[in-house]
């Protein structure tokens, strides 16, 4: 019993990594209709720009705070020179233009400041939390700073006119657009904010994975598998998803005989698949109705 | 607005409607390029013909997804994973049962098929970026399970397995590369036509009517299960070919040779080809293959970015790809004929 305690704990400790990347990708996805493969080299590049800010002498809330406001720049920039030209374009081209840039900012980093592995600060400290050895104050850290993201997000989107704005301009852009809201600039915010947030998480996951251009690959994965489960509509749903594959991931790992490290990814898609089977639209996504 | 136009306006398919006589060439085009494509290797050197045969394997596994998502309106991101079935199982009868090169072709495409099959049953209940999910998770499950110590005796582990090269039959004066280039040739011909033919069918008739629309296809009658799960087996079946075909030509067989990157290229593929459009397969295969090589030879530390900045003019100028070239080219001879 006491170590499936501690594989649950362990799982809820990597899970706030995913929960994190999860709701980036919603947040994109809310904002555009696409997963943004991307997503995670965006992240990376903005944890880079921190890393270089601190090498610099800067403070690490400093180097936060520019980091973040740099971020919702890019993605801002990102979208209006490279992806509003595309808005007419089809889906899958849409796709390989996602493919294209992750292309470009993974090769573009590893130029910048090379493949060799980073050690990234962390403002939390790495002592245990509470006296847990599974969980470290880091951790913890994560775990409020992705709770606190959430509650934020949701009075945006519930309680300003500009996050009223965003839904609309998503749901039905046509009626928006009827009412006054700019709908191509609401697209632009998605991305600023996907962005900005993206840049949390790297410089929240940094720590733990350590900083190189390769260093999303992994989490990405998992953030859309989080998101999938949660259900792509619902940032809620990609927080307890995100949780819930961590966990599933680690307990597969030392419950299941034979399932080393390798194949720990595998397992816990195939879980994942088996839950989207007998619910379509994610735990807490919203069931689309069709128009013939 | 019309109720017709209304669905198209609310974008409900995420593929676009391709009408089935713009999925293919005129008959003297068609000719042409298969003429081009028969006298060409006479007059280059070896490497050169072993670059071609890949670059009609890899049209081969980009038609099979095209058949799928341009087809039938499915996405799939696991390709690579059928890619490898087809390959191993090549491998594994002409290394451990002495098999004919030839006759593993058809075995590992009924495998495959099987597979496909059996996959699209739960798939069938996803859709989107949900069904992408999923044919990812098989794509990265494939190089771990061929690597599962159980399996080793037979798939090699990580090492893989070596495949010999055949030679020309009937003592046919011809180098090794060259007669696997027309063996290449002639099973992609017949591929070719057997997917032109299916699509021009009552079964291609049906995919496209799920593409096009699930709901209004179910309500005319189509089994929309299986024509779904029957499009994930065919194309399966052709990756797998595809598969084999690729491992006599490159003469090796390795876990990690079939990762999820395979599965990206071949999208890429599909995409700069022109989705449901069959011909640009080549088209498609041909980026694939050549331009991270020229990106490597622009820059060596940059060349991602200079492949991602390519692929970004490439979409920008055609988004509709190789499909939209050839609409253009059509057009402009139509003027000039009048004129």
């Amino acid at each position: 019993m006491e170590l499936f305690t501690n594989q649950v704990l362990a799982g809820i400790a990597t899970g706030a990594i995913y929960a994190c990347m999860a709701l980036a990708v919603v947040m994109i996805y809310q904002a555009i209709d696409h997963l943004n493969f991307a997503q995670g080299e965006m992240a990376m590049f903005s944890t880079f720009i921190s890393w270089q800010l601190m090498q610099w002498g800067v403070p690490y809330w400093a180097a936060f705070v520019i980091t973040l406001i740099f971020s919702f720049i890019a993605g801002i920039a990102i979208e209006r020179i490279l992806f509003k030209p595309l808005a007419k374009a089809p889906v899958l081209t849409n796709v390989a233009g996602f493919i294209a840039l992750y292309a470009i900012i993974n090769s573009s980093a590893g130029l910048l400041w090379d493949f060799t592995i980073k050690q990234y600060p962390t403002p939390f400290g790495s002592s245990p939390f509470l006296g847990s050895q599974l969980i470290s104050t880091h951790q913890a850290g994560m775990i409020g700073v992705t709770v606190l993201l959430l509650l934020g997000l949701y009075f945006f989107f519930q309680y300003t006119r500009i996050g009223l704005a965003m839904r609309a301009a998503a749901s039905v852009p046509e009626s928006a657009r009827l009412v006054g809201i700019n709908t191509s600039w609401m697209i632009a915010l998605g991305w600023g904010m996907a962005t900005a947030i993206g840049a949390i998480a790297g410089m929240l996951i940094a720590p733990v994975v350590f900083l190189e251009p390769n260093m999303m690959g992994g989490v990405l994965i998992y953030g859309f598998a989080a998101a999938v489960l949660g259900g792509l509509t619902s940032p809620f749903g990609a927080v307890v998803g995100g949780f819930l594959v961590g966990i599933f991931e680690n307990l597969a790992g030392t419950y299941i005989p034979g399932v080393g490290n390798e194949l720990k990814l595998p397992i816990a898609l195939a879980l994942i698949i088996s839950v989207l089977v007998v619910k379509p639209a994610g735990l807490f996504g919203r069931h689309i109705v069709k128009r013939v | 607005m019309s109720a017709a136009e209304e669905v198209v306006a609310e974008g409900h398919t995420a593929v676009e409607a391709v009408p089935k006589r713009a999925m293919t060439l005129g008959t003297g085009t068609s000719l042409v390029v298969l003429a081009a494509l028969i006298i060409a290797p006479v007059f280059v050197k070896n490497f050169i013909i072993f670059q071609m045969t890949m670059l009609l394997i890899y049209g081969l596994a980009v038609l099979a997804l095209n058949i799928l998502t341009g087809g039938s309106g499915q996405f799939s991101l696991g390709q690579s994973a059928f890619y490898a079935v087809g390959a191993y199982t090549t491998a594994v009868l002409m290394e451990h049962f002495n098999v004919n090169y030839a006759l593993t072709l058809p075995i590992a495409g009924i495998v495959c098929f099987g597979f496909g099959f059996l996959f699209g049953q739960p798939a069938l209940r996803l859709s989107g970026v949900y069904l992408a999910l999923a044919t990812f998770a098989l794509a990265t499950a494939m190089p771990q399970l061929l690597k599962l110590n159980f399996l080793e005796p037979w798939t090699g582990g990580v090492q893989g397995l070596v495949v010999t090269k055949p030679d020309a039959p009937f003592g046919l004066p011809m180098s090794q590369d060259m007669w696997l280039y027309y063996f290449s040739l002639a099973v992609v011909l017949a591929i070719y036509i057997f997917s032109v033919n299916l699509l021009r069918s009552r079964s291609g008739r049906a995919f496209m009517a799920i593409r096009d629309n699930e709901i209004a296809a179910s309500a005319m009658g189509v089994d929309v299960a299986l024509y779904k799960t029957l499009a994930f087996g065919v194309s399966a079946a052709i990756t797998g070919i595809a598969g084999s075909l690729g491992a006599i030509a490159v003469q090796f067989v390795a876990p990690d040779s079939y990762t999820i990157t395979l599965a990206i290229s071949l999208f890429l593929g599909m995409v700069v080809g022109g989705v449901g459009w069959l011909p640009g397969s080549i088209v498609g295969a041909a980026f694939i293959i050549f331009v991270p090589n020229i990106a490597e030879g622009i820059s060596k530390g940059l060349s991602g970015a200079v492949f991602g900045v390519l692929l970004f003019a490439v979409i920008y100028l055609v988004p509709h790809g190789a499909r939209q070239v050839a609409i253009l080219g059509q057009q402009l001879a139509g003027k000039l004929r009048k004129n």
